[in-house]
């Protein structure tokens, strides 16, 4: 008789989901899915409000990507505007971004993702967590939390707050670096060049001993999806976006974030509140695309940052054509903290970041527009359709845990296919479950556009829906 | 002028003929809580937030709207006026959709800044959400039916210092609604001068100028009774 394993709720990710194992008569899994059980509902309420206010509502989606939301919704306020921001505007954007990428990442690898690999997959629950790494390696989890902290210092110092920061507007930011900013982060950098160099070289060990999960751990063909400067130079925040395949090749490019419904559907499914977004020539499930750290690095030739690009030489080494297995996207998340520091760098020496021109002013001039900016998780697109007075019409929301839905799936269904035999359920066997989870380090808050806290919940249940067995932690 | 004596929290205290306790009080330095009054323009005991309690009558008075009188003795502290005050701020709390974190005028709210100062810790009654929209099609200026407490500071200074008389309310009870001319949108109005005074009254987020983000709306409520001193003063008008 066939059977259904479920791991609900999952822990360790950013949002409520839980994950259904489905097992053939054989005992053997067929498949698996990964569903989102939180609806927020944000596209419907923002309807009636004016578009000047979208940045400061949309960004509380999340509290950890909050900058990524702001500045998608800035930047669609720009375009409905139809105004070029002042370009010390734009690269006080940038700088926000960084922090912002740096300060989410810095989370995934050292609290959310490094227990597991560091600490071993099989080691109990109670200590595989950050407060474990704090008792097994101190000073690696320090300076993890420190390096978050100067990405989260890099958001307050713009935008005076390092939650949800009312500072990217319509038109532009509100205020410029301060003198007592840049030196405060210029102070912090060598700091965090070091915590990354510890980082990467923690990661190398990694790789040699984690070849198996490398091989299986999201492991499969897909197109990969983001934003491109012109010159093939890895994005964050401008440039156009880029599929390409697994073969490395360039398959659509140039694509304008206003046209997006040509070539991005949304497929919804019944038991999941995360729409499954998919590459429209392509079809649904054909289409299946990775977003995030991963995608970014495949789709680019070059970070634009001497240190990060001699990583990114080495991690195109992994892949034939694309770097395939989602077990990387730990490494290129790394990669690009080392490539925000870089940048962050730079713009340390720049004056114009204390211009005092930081604003576009304009009435309505196009009542569509679309904001596209990458979140640390991936392309983060806000649609809006507003009226002659700029009140929001509609809007949709794709996030980047959306677009991984597809490739999630399907990493889980690797996973628990090499790890889950019959009805026992043992608990490492559902944190590698997890884990191909943890690797996309998916935002369900974002994605469903709440927070908890996740105990797990497994259950193993027969097509008739009665439950076989269930195992319970947290 | 005749002075009258009386007492505000067992202080003595002495007034002019025709003040009111909350003027009387103000001048003697002791803060009685206000959201509808507005320096500048008359009061109108809208909001009942400046309640006291005055020997002799079992009713609470609003001080705006009181006149002083030989003898009066005036508590404006009391545990009953506080639990009145809060739950008058819960009712309007709960009457529209107040959402400070996105607010135009989050750190600059007058009813924010009642909230916190009379220890509104949450709100005992459902939340009402009612369905009002946003007037967004003046050029220059914003009201956000949401945010509106229905105070009327921003009729009175449109009728009484600008004299433009565009502003007005209509309807009855929580339904009642601040109207533009003869209920038609802002933009459309042809009596309204774009002078900003009901916007620079208001003492929530309800009016606000075009394009202002969270917390970027103050209102500069100052410059009304600086207007209305200097007219009522002559301050303008040259000495021969």
């Amino acid at each position: 008789m066939s059977k259904r394993i479920i791991i609900d709720p999952v822990t360790r990710i950013e949002g409520h989901a839980k994950i259904s194992i489905f097992l053939d008569d054989a005992g053997n899994v067929s498949d698996a899915e990964f569903h989102v059980v939180e609806f927020r509902g944000f596209e419907k309420f923002c309807e009636g409000r004016p578009y000047t206010e979208m940045p400061g509502i949309t960004q509380r989606i999340c509290g950890i990507c909050p900058v990524s939301h702001t500045l998608a919704s800035a930047k669609a306020g720009d375009a409905l505007m139809a105004v070029n921001i002042p370009p010390a505007a734009d690269k006080l954007r940038r700088l926000l971004n960084l922090g912002q990428i740096i300060q989410s990442h810095a989370l995934s690898f050292f609290h959310l993702s490094a227990p597991d690999f560091l600490l071993g997959w099989d080691t109990a629950p109670a200590q595989r967590n950050v407060f474990g790494l704090i008792a097994a390696n101190k000073e690696l989890a320090r300076a993890g939390i420190r390096l978050r902290q100067f990405g989260q210092e890099i958001i307050q110092v713009l935008g005076d707050k390092k939650i949800h920061p009312a500072w990217a507007v319509p038109g532009g930011v509100r205020s410029a670096l301060s003198d007592e900013g840049r030196a405060k982060i210029r102070a912090w950098l060598p700091e965090a060049f070091a915590t990354t160099k510890v980082a990467f070289e923690l990661w190398k060990k990694t790789m040699e001993t984690h070849q198996r999960e490398i091989q299986i751990f999201g492991n499969f063909p897909s197109l990969f999806m983001g934003l491109v400067a012109a010159d093939g130079t890895w994005e964050h925040h401008g440039g156009k976006l880029r599929f390409t395949d697994s073969s490395g090749s360039i398959i659509a490019d140039r694509l304008d974030a206003l046209n997006y419904l040509d070539f991005i559907g949304e497929s919804v499914q019944g038991n999941s509140y995360l729409k499954s977004p998919y590459y429209k020539p392509l079809g649904f499930p054909a289409g299946i695309y990775r977003v995030g750290p991963l995608a970014r690095l495949n789709i680019c030739q070059q970070m634009g940052v001497p240190q990060a690009d001699a990583e990114l030489k080495k991690f195109k080494k992994l892949g034939h054509g694309a770097v395939t297995s989602s077990f990387l996207y730990h490494y290129a998340r790394l990669i690009e903290i080392l490539a925000c520091i870089e940048y962050v760098e730079r713009y340390m020496d720049d004056p114009e970041l204390s211009s005092d021109y930081l604003r576009a002013d304009a009435g309505i001039n196009n009542l569509r527009a679309v904001g596209v900016s990458e979140a640390p998780r991936g392309t983060l697109f806000h649609d809006y359709t507003v009226d002659r007075n700029g009140l929001l019409q509609k809007v949709n929301l794709i996030v980047a845990t959306g677009q991984n839905n597809l490739a999630m799936n399907q990493t889980v269904a690797q996973i628990a296919r090499h790890y889950v035999r019959g009805n026992e359920i043992p608990e490492p066997m559902l944190n590698r479950v997890e884990h191909g989870i943890r690797c996309y380090d998916p935002c369900l808050s974002c994605s469903t556009h709440a927070v908890g806290q996740m105990p797990l919940r497994v259950q193993l249940i027969a097509p008739d829906g009665s439950v076989l067995n269930e195992a319970m932690r947290g | 002028m005749a002075v009258k004596t009386l007492t505000i929290d067992g202080r003595p205290i002495t007034a002019e003929e025709g003040a009111t306790v909350l003027q009387a009080a103000t001048e003697a330095g002791i803060k009685i809580p206000t959201l509808c009054h507005l320096e500048g323009v008359y009061d109108v005991g809208a909001c009942r937030l400046c309640i006291v309690e005055i020997t002799g009558t079992t009713k609470l008075l609003p001080a705006c709207t009181t006149k002083v009188s030989e003898g009066m003795e005036v508590q404006t502290q009391t545990e009953r006026l506080r639990n009145y005050r809060r739950m008058i701020l819960e009712l309007l709390f709960a009457e529209r959709n107040h959402v400070c974190a996105v607010c135009v005028s989050n750190g600059h709210c007058e009813l924010q800044t009642l909230a916190y100062s009379q220890g509104m810790e949450h709100i005992r009654y459902d939340y009402t959400f009612p369905k009002w929209n946003v007037d967004t099609t003046h050029r220059l200026f914003g009201m956000d039916h949401n945010r509106c407490v229905l105070c009327t500071r921003c009729v009175r200074a449109c009728w009484h210092i600008e004299g433009a008389g565009t502003k007005n309310i209509a309807g009855r009870g929580a339904t009642s609604k601040i109207i533009t001319d003869l209920n038609q949108p802002w933009g459309d109005s042809d009596s309204c001068t774009e002078c900003g005074k009901c916007v620079m009254a208001c003492p929530t987020g309800a009016l606000f100028q075009k394009g202002s983000t969270v917390g970027e709306m103050v209102h500069d409520r100052d410059k009304l009774e600086f207007i209305v001193t200097a007219r009522e003063k002559k301050q303008w008008v040259a000495a021969d």
